[in-house]
């Protein structure tokens, strides 16, 4: 085992893809000389050369469009994006074209194409560099959509979404890029756990509180915080928003009744509300209580001195946690 | 003779070639075709653009200590690119309209944006610090190139009001490989709609050569499109107001668009999160300080028997106290209230953000309520 912080452990990753595919290529912005302004590839040009590891024109739809040919050739490209807010541009070739060519092409052509995002706020950044946008690519069918949240995951599930033969949206939350843990890197990749799977990070009993990226931690401290007023609360990390594991979060709901999902990215048609609705619908009997959603604002990302107020924290999930539990809250005796 | 004419002959193209009016000594050097456009630019005028050049210089170096000491959460430098930007803004008529980028201090700034606009971006208290229609700037871009196309509207929008005004775009040279700017060259040239495409090559987007982004001159992608290209040297005050001028003169009689490639560099980082030394040579900048956009103005201003001393030190003042105020203005920016985090959402009344206000404000209210308690407590 090694101390790594989450961002170094997705460098690690990067570096065994590269070392064990000669197909596998990272294109970006910025992610060769300087190594990304995450560092998140640094020094992978140096070992790997400038045809592996590509700083490309600035263009996101130019550089997704053209990891689609690259695919068609039998290539494997890691696409960095370099802020979540910059994804924009290259909607419609993830969208409406690399979504959608194994199924047009009748499962003919493979695009096995990772799309790295560092995604989310609390970095006190400027417009465009703080976005949760992973609910447009969570809808949309023919994508895989993952988040890690520690570095043992982001070192593993990088490699696993870079293996997958189908289009994958990869969300690394940026403020924990600093963030360390212990990653095993010499496990085996087909032994680990299918990226795919959500984990259950802190067992408990009264309340499921399901989550993913930079709020897992969040989550945990809440957990811990509840445990103190006699509150049970187990914590899911959700690793995998389309699809979603729902025998993990079924086995978990029908034991505690009680369902909080908590994410940055705005409520309205967000990856909350499909986890809320399906697991109502699956779990109905065993609910002791309507899912309680605690998110972001539906507003644009605001200006960084605002941030905290759109920010789901340790209290605001505490306080759905209240909710969930028919405990006084903010909400108390409105209806909802 | 047009600005397409003189595109035609390849002249201005060649890497070494570009309209420059004084050089790197600060000597004048005759250009018969753009002379013209800077007859009126006398002694009085150039001092006034070198006053230009040293504020926004010293309003820049200030943005950039503010940010080193925490009341910026960032900051965009323009140092290296004055000329450009002064030039360029200052061939603008009142009712231009200018579309820039999030490096365009000196375009707000000669547009008469107030001290705390300039810094309310970078402090985070607003997306934006002014109000576009007073001083026909928009708000700042941060999404690379997006603003071509808005700039390209606008000008459509001002043909189809009969108007003769025009509007800017600025990007750099990164932005030309988007798509959005090359989508903005063709509606531009399509409708022959009256904006200027003003790109400032500074020779680097972050950590990327502009060898990455193009394998010839910049203003050459202007042929394509079938509307002149032009190139000049960025740092040369003068020359950036020449070539502005006639390509505002040439949009307003109707002719259509024009690209600009004003050849100038970054001399400082992408932004104050930046480290340039990863990815270049000092040497590199120590030849780009030779051609110093203020240095050449002075000499030549020394030339015409100027008193440069009793400028410099004029100007020096005046640089003081402007970033004085950006201080004083930046530091008086208060944090916003919380629920102001609801507010600009729709233009219209919105059930959906009006009851997450409300929710949000009862949130908050059981904290006020725990402090008041405490506070009780402790008495």
């Amino acid at each position: 085992m090694t101390t790594l912080t989450l961002g170094k452990a997705l460098n690690r990753g990067l570096r065994n893809a590269l070392a064990a595919d000669p197909r596998v290529v990272l294109l970006g912005e910025d992610i060769g000389t300087l190594g990304g302004v995450f560092r998140i590839t640094d020094g992978l040009q140096a070992e790997f050369g400038r045809e592996r590891v590509v700083d490309s024109p600035l263009s996101e739809a130019g550089l997704i469009g053209t990891a689609v040919g690259l695919a068609y050739r039998g290539f494997r490209p890691v696409v960095e994006i370099q802020f979540d807010g910059f994804i924009y541009p290259g909607f419609d070739q993830i969208v409406a074209q690399a979504a959608k060519l194994h199924y047009r092409s009748r499962g003919t052509v493979k695009v096995p194409i990772t799309i790295r995002v560092p995604f989310g706020g609390g970095i006190g950044a400027a417009e465009h560099h703080s976005e949760s946008p992973e609910a447009y690519f969570a809808h949309t069918a023919g994508l895989r959509v993952v988040v890690c949240s520690n570095p043992a995951d982001a070192h593993v599930m990088i490699q696993q979404a870079i293996a997958s033969d189908d289009p994958v949206l990869f969300f690394e939350p940026k403020r924990r890029y600093h963030a360390k843990g212990e990653v095993d890197e010499a496990a085996s990749l087909a032994d680990a756990k299918p990226m795919g799977i959500a984990t259950v990070v802190a067992p408990g009993d009264d309340v499921t509180l399901v989550t993913y990226g930079a709020l897992v931690q969040t989550a945990k401290d809440a957990a811990v915080a509840a445990a103190e007023d006699g509150v049970s609360i187990e914590v899911i990390d959700l690793r995998s928003l389309a699809p979603v594991d729902y025998p993990t979060l079924e086995a978990s709901v029908r034991r505690t009744g009680r369902l909080v999902v908590a994410h940055e990215a705005g409520q309205q048609g967000g990856v909350g509300a499909e986890i809320a609705a399906s697991l109502t619908e699956r779990c109905f009997d065993y609910l002791e209580h309507a899912p309680v959603r605690v998110t972001g604002h539906d507003i644009p990302y605001p200006p960084a001195k605002l941030e905290q107020h759109h920010l789901p924290d340790l209290d605001r999930i505490l306080d759905g946690v209240d909710r969930v539990l028919g405990r006084a809250n903010s909400l108390s005796g409105v209806e909802a | 003779m047009t600005l397409s004419d003189r595109d035609a002959t390849g002249l201005l193209t060649r890497p070494e070639s570009f309209v420059q009016l004084v050089d790197e000594t600060g000597t004048r050097r005759h250009d018969a075709e753009f002379d013209p456009w800077v007859a009126d630019v006398d002694a009085a005028a150039l001092g006034r653009l070198y006053r230009d050049m040293v504020i926004v210089r010293r309003l820049d170096a200030e943005g950039v200590a503010l940010q080193r000491q925490g009341e910026l959460g960032l900051w965009p430098p323009l140092a290296g690119q004055e000329a450009a930007q002064i030039g360029s803004v200052r061939a603008l008529r009142d009712d231009d309209f200018a579309f820039t980028s999030y490096r365009e201090l000196a375009v707000a700034w000669a547009r008469g944006v107030p001290a705390e606009g300039l810094v309310t971006t970078w402090r985070g208290t607003a997306s934006s610090g002014w109000d576009p229609a007073a001083h026909r700037v928009a708000v700042p871009q941060i999404i690379i190139g997006a603003q071509a196309l808005h700039a390209t509207g606008y000008a459509m929008g001002v043909r189809w009001d009969h108007s003769d005004a025009a509007a800017i775009a600025y990007f750099g040279d990164g932005a030309t490989s988007e798509g959005d700017v090359n989508e903005a060259f063709v509606f531009a040239s399509s409708f022959e709609a009256p904006v200027v495409f003003f790109c400032q090559n500074n020779q680097w987007a972050i950590s990327e050569p502009v060898g990455l982004q193009s394998k010839q001159e910049l203003a050459r992608r202007a042929d394509g499109f079938a509307m002149p290209g032009i190139r000049v040297d960025g740092n040369d005050v003068l020359a950036v107001l020449a070539v502005t001028r006639m390509a505002l003169e040439r949009a307003r009689r109707g002719d259509g668009p024009s690209l600009i490639e004003a050849v100038t560099y970054r001399m400082g980082p992408h932004t104050t999160a930046d480290d340039p030394s990863r990815y270049r040579d000092e040497a590199e900048l120590a030849a780009w300080r030779e051609r110093d956009p203020i240095a050449r103005l002075l000499a030549l201003l020394e030339g015409l028997g100027v008193d440069v001393a009793g400028l410099e030190r004029e100007t020096a003042e005046a640089a003081d106290a402007a970033a004085a105020e950006l201080r004083a203005a930046c530091l008086g920016l208060a944090d916003p209230p919380a629920l102001s985090v609801f507010e600009h959402v729709y233009a219209e009344p919105n059930s959906h953000v009006a009851r997450q206000r409300e929710h949000y404000a009862r949130y908050l209210a059981l904290f006020a309520d725990e402090a008041s308690d405490e506070n009780g407590a402790g008495r």
